[in-house]
């Protein structure tokens, strides 16, 4: 309850959950592209990608620079995603065997670019140690303001070109038949969805935020069988799941706050699984038990027939006799 | 008679092997071409190369006399129904939809004339009671209509089907064959990738016969002869071959 509270009275909790809160946002958004083209994994490379470039950046600077690192994370998150493309392009590797390879890759470097810090006894670690699982707490003004900046922009770019988005997932060659520069709204998808996985760093943290971009938007198909909705219920979604995440996490000291929004988001997709209208499995089940029930109905009631009429069937049928 | 596509030289290649090779030809404007070959024979790739979807090696492509970037809005372009993921979230009216952002242009939005337009292209090819149904849930012969309704939502002067006959019902063959001829009529250019030799003289008045090269080209009673098909088919074809020789 002292969380709590401390959410009503406390500036900087309130800055905190408004960071989770657009994050949450912006990551239901992008993700639903990012799914629908397939890509959801591109979102779990990128966020491991980021670690080495936050690592750098700390190691540049020698003490916490969210700015910094931001840059930090954009650089290597942007190469891994080179990486992963070029590797598809100029080899006969699987895009799933790059994506592993340039995770792998690029979180391990991290990871020892992390130990190599943590030894030197730079004594102020504890502001990197956070973007391994995520820290909402260590979220100040002015990193929100930095987020909901981003957020902003994000959301705009995709309101504006909803339908050339749209195009891109459903049939780019269709769309680049119809003249629209369809490499370069593939690239801003990319790049959109970079910005987003750095921005959620700080809070979710490089191991999970991929999750963000998969669950939301998997939890909102369940509902909706139109794009627009599906983006707009993944949004909220996200939401959702940042902001109770959050507050959730806040009641046990020293839990990270990754973890706790990504199994909030997870709670929201298992209801979504079992209870949606129509693709949901509870009516599924139903559905599939009236039809058996009204199949056997059916069946009973032409035998019934049939023993009323003894000769009958058989002598329209012409063959069993 | 005015030339709606001129093909010359045409060379396309994946890596280093020629898909279609130094391919010519002229379409009349108000045909309807059939374009046939083996599995192989680059038929797609050279749809996919006169749209600008595969980059050329070699030669050029003109639409009316003009570079085909600069007529994008007079081409109408039906892909194979398999390219794309039928669990998309939308309806088939949504898609047909599709036909009209060409015409609204980037960051626009539709207008309402936009959606009457597509209804009456879902109308045009039987398919106006399914408008607001999730197109997962549209039959195979359903999903290839609604294609080629947004091929007619672009509102084109040439269009490009790649094989929109290939695993339909016969009702929707038959609202296909209905559609071609309603085109033509209306003095359009169709270019048609086929597979069926049997319905070759039934549905085009020209053709082209390729296998990477192209083997004849011209209208389909002077083109779709014996020493053609096998040249273009080679061994394969012993007893289609008795096809052609029925439809002459």
């Amino acid at each position: 309850m002292d969380f709590l509270l401390s959410v009503i009275q406390d500036p900087n909790a309130r800055w905190v959950i408004a960071g989770c809160f657009l994050l949450g946002i912006s990551s239901g958004v992008l993700g639903c592209f990012a799914f629908l083209r397939k890509q959801s994994l591109m979102g779990d490379v990128i966020a491991h990608a980021a670690l080495p470039g936050i690592c750098l950046a700390f190691m540049l600077q020698g003490e916490k620079n969210t700015m910094l690192f931001m840059l930090g994370a954009l650089g290597t998150g942007l190469l891994g995603t080179w990486c992963v493309h070029s590797i598809v392009r100029h080899s006969r590797i699987k895009s799933d065997t790059a994506l592993g390879i340039v995770l792998s890759v690029f979180f391990g470097f991290g990871t020892v670019l992390l130990t190599g810090i943590a030894q030197t006894g730079a004594a102020n670690q504890s502001g990197l140690d956070a973007f391994l699982f995520g820290k909402a707490a260590s979220l100040v003004q002015a990193d929100v303001s930095m987020m909901a900046t981003t957020a902003g922009i994000l959301l705009v770019l995709v309101l504006l070109l909803f339908k050339e988005f749209k195009l891109l997932c459903f049939d780019s060659n269709f769309g680049r038949g119809l003249g629209f520069p369809m490499g370069i709204l593939d690239a801003m998808v990319m790049l959109m969805i970079v910005l987003t996985v750095v921005i959620g760093l700080q809070a979710v943290g490089v191991v999970l935020m991929s999750a963000m971009l998969i669950i939301p938007p998997l939890a909102a198909r369940y509902w909706t069988e139109k794009l627009s909705r599906m983006v707009l219920i993944s949004g909220i979604f996200g939401a959702i799941s940042g902001v109770f995440g959050t507050i959730i996490s806040g009641f046990v000291p020293k839990l990270s706050t990754g973890p706790v929004i990504v199994l909030a988001a997870a709670v929201l997709f298992l209801f979504s699984m079992l209870a949606a209208p129509r693709r949901g499995l509870i009516v599924r089940q139903v559905e599939r038990m009236r039809v058996r029930r009204r199949v056997a109905e059916e069946r009973a009631s032409r035998e019934a027939e049939r023993a009323r009429v003894p000769y009958g069937g058989a002598v329209s049928k012409g063959g069993d006799a | 008679m005015t030339t709606a596509i001129t093909v010359k030289d045409v060379t396309i290649a994946y890596r280093k092997k020629p898909v279609v090779q130094e391919v010519s030809f002229t379409v009349p404007e108000g045909k309807l071409v059939g374009i046939m070959g083996p599995n192989g024979a680059g038929k797609s790739t050279l749809i996919k190369g006169i749209l600008g979807l595969l980059p050329l090696v070699s030669g050029e492509v003109s639409i009316y006399g003009k570079p085909y970037k600069s007529q994008r809005k007079l081409i109408g372009y039906v892909p194979q129904r398999e390219s794309v993921d039928w669990d998309f979230p939308t309806n088939a009216l949504d898609v047909v939809l599709m036909g009209r952002y060409g015409h609204a242009g980037m960051f626009r939005r539709l207008r309402a004339y936009d959606k009457e337009f597509a209804y009456a292209c879902l109308e045009k090819v039987g398919m106006a009671d399914y408008a607001k149904r999730q197109i997962s849930q549209l039959s195979g012969g359903q999903q290839q209509r609604v294609f080629l309704a947004r091929a007619l939502a672009q509102d084109a002067h040439v269009y490009f089907m790649d094989e929109p006959f290939t695993g339909v019902d016969a009702a929707t063959e038959k609202a296909i064959v209905l559609l071609l001829e309603e085109l033509k009529s209306q003095g359009k250019t169709v270019l048609v990738v086929h597979h069926d030799l049997q319905t070759v003289n039934e549905y085009f008045d020209w053709l082209l016969l390729m296998n990477i090269r192209k083997v004849a080209f011209g209208p389909t009673s002077e083109v779709f002869v014996p020493d053609n098909l096998q040249e273009a088919y080679g061994g394969k074809l012993l007893f289609q071959k008795s096809a052609a020789y029925n439809a002459q």
